[in-house]
């Protein structure tokens, strides 16, 4: 049983990505969409963080929601993968169950 | 217009698009411009990438509001102020952010970026200074 898991809020205002990383098992899929997006970045304080789960999770960023808050695919951790809509729809579709960490 | 100028500060937490607080402060700024106070604009934690350049909401569907920022110096706000742990906490320089120009078109006094980042020291003093904090 393999898990999408979703994070559409800021790592610095809430802790659903916390949770989220705490909780997810080897194998599951993250997507990172919304305000989650900032979670992708590269040189945060919380890339240490997010880098750390890539080794047991795969790891997705909503490009649109990349490009409204005025970051490149440059400025994304390496490791993580930019989807589209489509991306998203897909992964859905692959994973047997969504879990939204709002 | 009221003879008692008081010094407002508009103070940004939240990232854009995820929420509505910073297009709805920015229509507050907007609207207060009209009533000839002091006013400063604090961006601090999310609220920094408010000013982020660059940013294009074609692919999400909603409105890009970030180019109303670098119009705030024609609304006659002129003090405009980043908080710096803010910033690096989340990789970003001033390189990052948006340019704000000010003209005042009775002095001619021009500025070419009203934008300041500042230490979390003065951002208190900026809060004390302040008349009213109007928070979103």
């Amino acid at each position: 049983m393999s898990i999408l898991h979703t994070v559409n809020k800021s790592p610095f205002e809430r802790n659903s990505l916390e949770s989220c990383l705490k909780f997810a098992t080897d194998g599951a899929a993250v997507l990172l969409f919304e305000d989650g997006i900032y979670a992708a970045l590269s040189g945060t304080s919380v890339e240490s963080v997010v880098s750390g789960a890539l080794g047991k999770l795969k790891v997705y960023v909503l490009g649109p929601d990349l490009k409204a808050r005025g970051f490149s695919e440059e400025r994304v951790i390496e490791g993580i993968s930019v989807v589209d809509y489509a991306g998203f729809v897909d992964l859905a579709a692959e994973h047997d169950k969504v879990q939204a960490w709002l | 217009m009221s003879e008692i100028v008081k010094k407002f500060m508009y103070l940004n937490r939240k990232a854009p698009y995820g929420t509505i607080y910073a297009w709805e402060a920015l229509e507050v700024v907007l609207i207060g411009a009209a009533f000839d106070q002091d006013v400063c604009v604090m961006f601090m934690d999310d609220g920094v990438y408010q000013l982020t350049k660059g940013q294009d909401t074609k692919g999400i569907g909603m409105k890009n509001f970030s180019p109303t920022y670098r119009t705030l110096g024609d609304y006659e706000v002129k003090r405009i102020f980043v908080d710096r742990a803010s910033l690096e906490a989340r990789g970003l320089t001033q390189e990052d952010l948006v340019e704000i120009p000010f003209e005042d078109f009775e002095t001619e006094e021009e500025i070419d970026n009203i934008v300041e980042i500042v230490d979390s020291a003065r951002v208190s003093e900026l809060m004390n200074e302040s008349d009213v904090v109007f928070s979103f």
